[in-house]
Parts: structure tokens; sequence; C-alpha cells
């Protein structure tokens, strides 16, 4: 029987679900608008892109390629992916604090020692493969802890930087933050690309749950399953 | 399920203990000049961490300077609106009889031409338009400092906005003292060495670089000094929340 996460664990979750639901679709029509990306400090319709999105435009300025102009939603949707960028930093914090104060981040996520090694790896991806069933694990196996660690610590911490590399104000305050990356379009480029890793992430992740028992394990996030002890699981 | 009285009644303090909290931080806000004004609404709370946030981390930063060689070859004009028949009236005469009121919480209200603001000293920079689409170039601009401006006309002690409008009708925005007196925020006469083109909103644009570029607004003729924004158009220091768009746009 899979247990329930931790109330924290739970709240945190699908906050960060939310968040990330509301910056993915706000910041798809932030690009409708420019649908080209550079490399370097500068670029605008002028400039060769590094490579663009085939589609038509919410701006009657860029050279598309479409002679038609799409509806214009770059408003409402900068001030939501900001909000929902100031929802997910809080969460963040607040997961982060509760990961290494409640040991949530050694017991479940780092690599158990004994299977930091590639045949631990390749073990877990044969069963994969094989399409075995789930076994009736009570932890992360070592590849889910591998996916999870790199979206916590890499992706996500990535998103923040790249975004916040946008910001002229903050840029002025932080020049190197936006220097390191190779510029301002180099960043917006990045923070694109990072977006990608991460709806491939969000794409597995479902997948997964799917596979491994859906219904037990959103039971398993949400309300139901719920131990004496409220241990956290897969 | 019953709740005790012991948790309603913790349960009831904690609940006054925040709001007793948020109050204060509240007040605290505004006093230090935080709360922006479109802080109401759905995206309020956004708007609000994101000014007060930046306020505190970079009140004085400067925004990042280029070098010559960093200068785009290819700077971008944004769409403008045809310009009218006393626009071009007054571009047919160099320019020489624009005006630019500065009034409201001034000690001493001033009709400046591009004259007298040159006059005042001429200074420039090389920094990076940013839109808020995304695309960007680096240019060098040529203007007086706000700040001087400021300065010839003196400020009574209740401004905290200047607010400033456009040649073309309806077109507006504002900023706090603290972008206004900014070293940085020009009223832009030049661009790349030559006079500003119209396209990039000469002959008068004001460019505020720790900002977007819908903030630099072009064809400036018009500043007015205040201590709110609430009585101009929706009270929200421009027409930008109206259609979504921060007033504060340093992100």
């Amino acid at each position: 029987m899979t247990t329930r996460h931790s109330a924290l664990l739970r709240v945190t979750h699908w906050l960060t679900f939310v968040a990330f639901a509301a910056l993915l679709v706000t910041g798809i029509e932030l690009i409708i608008s420019h649908p080209r990306f550079y490399w370097g400090e500068t670029g605008n319709s002028g400039t060769t892109p590094l490579f663009r999105i085939p589609i038509p435009s919410s701006r009657d300025t860029v050279p598309s390629g479409y002679n038609y102009v799409l509806p214009d939603q770059n408003g409402w949707s900068r001030s939501m992916h900001f909000e929902a960028a100031w929802i997910l930093v809080i969460t963040a914090l607040v997961y982060g604090i509760y990961g290494v104060t409640s040991g949530h981040f050694k017991r479940n996520l780092f690599p158990v020692s004994g299977q930091r090694s590639w045949q631990a790896y390749w073990a877990v991806m044969r069963k994969y493969l094989r399409r075995a069933p789930p076994g009736d694990e009570q932890s992360y196996n070592p590849l889910q802890r591998l996916a999870y660690l790199a979206v916590i610590f890499i992706l996500f911490p990535m998103m923040i930087w790249t975004g916040l590399a946008l910001s002229p104000s903050f840029n002025a305050a932080m020049p190197w933050f936006v220097g390191v990356l190779g510029g301002r379009q180099s960043a917006r480029t990045l923070h694109f690309f990072f977006t990608i890793l991460l709806v491939i992430f969000f794409v597995v992740h479902v997948t997964m749950v799917a596979m491994g028992g859906f219904w037990r394990r959103m039971r398993a996030m949400t309300i139901g399953g719920a131990s004496a002890g409220e241990e956290e699981s897969a | 399920m019953t709740i005790s009285r012991r948790k309603l009644i913790t349960t009831g303090l904690a609940a006054a203990a925040g709001a007793t909290g948020l109050g204060v931080m509240d007040r605290l806000a505004r006093s230090y000049g935080l709360i922006p004004p479109d802080s109401g609404g759905v995206f309020g709370p956004g708007e609000t961490l994101t000014y007060a946030a930046q306020r505190l981390l970079t009140r004085h930063s400067m925004a990042r300077e280029f070098s010559r060689s960093q200068i785009s070859p290819k700077p971008f004009p944004n769409a403008l609106a045809p310009p009218t028949d006393a626009f071009k009236l007054l571009q047919a005469g160099g320019f020489r009889d624009w005006q630019l009121v500065v009034d409201g919480l001034v000690e001493r209200p001033t009709v400046f031409s591009l004259a007298d603001l040159r006059s005042i000293g001429v200074r420039s920079q090389i920094t990076e338009v940013v839109c808020e689409e995304g695309w960007s170039y680096v240019a060098e601009w040529i203007g007086t400092p706000l700040s001087a401006v400021l300065r010839e006309t003196g400020l009574k002690p209740e401004a905290r906005f200047a607010m400033y409008r456009s040649y073309e009708r309806g077109w507006w925005d504002s900023i706090d003292l603290g972008d206004a007196q900014h070293p940085q925020t020009f009223l832009t006469m030049g661009m790349n060495d030559g006079d500003l083109p119209v396209p990039f909103g000469g002959p008068l644009r004001l460019r505020v670089p720790r900002q977007l570029g819908y903030k630099s607004v072009k064809f400036v003729n018009h500043i007015t000094v205040a201590d709110s924004m609430k009585k101009f158009g929706s009270g929200q220091g421009s027409p930008g929340p109206d259609y979504g768009y921060s007033w504060y746009a340093g992100i």
C-alpha cells in the first residue's frame, strides 16, 4: 500500500504545478509576440535570428512569414507570468527549507549508497524498458532520484536565473548575472531551452505516474492512502 | 469533529496577529515607497512584490553601459502612428518651437525649448533598449538628465512621481522620483551622434534605461510632478495597467 506524502510536500507539489502551468501558458503567449530567438546581447526583427519558431506572431512588426497577426495576449500574460513566478519562488523556498531541515532531500532524493553506479541506473532502466510491473517500493528508485534532483537543483534554479537575467533593473544591480550567460538574448534563448527540458520532465513524470498506478499515486499526493505515520514514499 | 475553545482562541489570536502584522508591513512599505500605483486587482500582489523587491535591491544601481563597438548596427524602431500635421509643421521648423512644460509640484513651473535643455548640460550613455516583446538593441543616447532639469525647477517636498505625456494624444506614463532623479534617466535629443530620429522618438524621448522600452515614451512635451498618481487616468500610474501591463517595468 502506498503511503501518503507529508502535508507540506503535497501542498508545495500542487502549488508548484499550478505556478508551472500558469508560467508555461503565459510564457507561450509571450513567445508568440516575438517567436524569434537570438544569441548574444542584442537581437531584433532587423537582425538574423539563431532560430525562429514557424508560427505567426501577435505583433505586426515581426517578419513571421505569415500575412496575418494573432490576437495579442501579452498584457495579462506578463502580469500573470511574474505573479506565478513569485508563487513558484516562495513555494520553492518553503520546500527547500523543509527539504533540508526534515531530511527529505537526504532520505528520499540523494542516491542511496550502493546505488550511485551506472549499473544501478541501468538496472532500473531495464526494468522500465521491459515494462515490468512496478514493485511495491517504499522509496524512489535511483533514476527517479536523479530526475527529481535535476529538476529541483538544476532546471528550476536555471529557470529563475535566466528569468531574472531578463530584468533590466535586476541586471543593473548584478550585471554578472546576465554577463555569464553571454548576454540578454542568450539568457532569453536559454530560458526557452530550460522550459523545453521542464516540459519533457513533466510529460515523462505524468507518464510514469500513469504507468505506476495513476489513482494510487494521485491519492498519495492528495488526500488518500493515509497511513498512521504519514511516511513519504513513491 | 469538534473544535475546542482553546483551538478557536489560538486561531483567532493568530489571525489577529497576522492581520496586524500585514497592516504594519503595509504602513512600513508605504512610507518607504514600496507600493506601486497598480497594487490593486488580481495581479496587484505580484506587481507589489516585484516593485518592492527591486526597490530594496536595485534603488541606486546603474543600468549596464556598453562599449562603442557594441552599438547595434541595426536599431529597431517600433511601429508609430502617422504624425499629425501640427507635428509635421514642428518638424519642418527643425523642432525649434518644440516645448517641454514642467509643472505640478515644482517650485518654478517652466517651459523649456530643446536649446534650453541643451544649455542645462548634455550627457551621453550607451545603453540597451529592451522591448517587452523580447527584442533589444544597444544605442548611444545623448540628452539632458531629467534630474538636472528637476534641479532647475526645484521640487516641492511632497513630490513623489513624475508623470510625462507624449505629443501623441493619450500616450503618457509615470515613474517614481527615484527613477526620475536617477543619473541615467535622460530627456534624450540625440542618438548615435546624430539628432534623435522621429521613429525613435525624436525630437525628445524620455529614456528610462532600467525599465522596459514602453516606459521610454516618445515625443515628450509635458512633465507633471505629483504626490500621487490617483488623479491621473484610472489611478494606476499609466494607461498600461488597464491592459495588464505593469506600471513598474523594471522586470
